[in-house]
């Protein structure tokens, strides 16, 4: 019983935040504040809704692939982002007239 | 509990297709790009909640693939972007 209303608390928290970071990516007016806004999908949404899913199952091989699902995420979802996030910095046109590199390499 | 899963997986769809509104809109190659990435995020966590909804949990192999293959696209665009090459 208790398991069952942190499961359900988790998947309700996990739909919230998930719905926060598509209200951001679609209200937010730049294209880095709605990488900002999908980056509360990425981390909250999906970790709060495998958590509830890892304590529903309990200790298990299933519980562990959903560690394995939320460590890949987290682990390539920030990649992703920055990947992003320095090829829309690199190609603005503002910095191309100046000739200014991004500064990272 | 079961319905419960179902039921959450079913609420994702919405804001599911609100970001596949921000895909079509998006003013910028990168927008369209963000949108598909939180599009694949959403759908790991629909694949989770539907396999222990039909208590066919094999599915989470499905899940562990698709976050996967989702990251390998992001890069690619995001490198296309940036150089206007894949290679």
């Amino acid at each position: 019983m208790l398991l069952t209303a942190i499961t359900l608390v988790l998947l309700a928290g996990g739909v919230f935040f998930f719905t926060v970071g598509t209200i951001g990516l679609l209200r937010l007016p730049d294209v880095y504040t709605r990488m900002h806004a999908t980056a509360k999908c990425d981390t909250l949404g999906l970790g709060l809704i495998l958590a509830g899913l890892a304590i529903y199952s309990g200790i298990s091989l299933n519980s562990a692939k959903l560690l394995m699902i939320a460590a890949v995420v987290w682990l390539t979802n920030p990649t992703a982002t920055h990947v992003i996030a320095k090829a829309v910095y690199d190609s603005e046109p503002r910095r191309q007239q100046k000739g200014v590199s991004g500064g990272h390499d | 509990m079961a319905s419960y899963f179902v039921g959450a997986a079913v609420v994702l769809m919405v804001p599911l297709f609100a970001c596949l509104y921000r895909a079509a809109i998006g003013p910028l190659a990168a927008d369209r790009v963000i949108s598909i990435n939180v599009i694949g995020t959403k759908t790991v966590a629909i694949i989770a909640l539907v396999s222990f909804g039909y208590g066919e949990t094999y599915y989470l192999d499905v899940a562990v693939v698709y976050a996967l293959i989702s990251f390998i696209m992001t890069i690619g665009v995001a490198k296309y972007l940036e150089y206007h090459d894949i290679e």
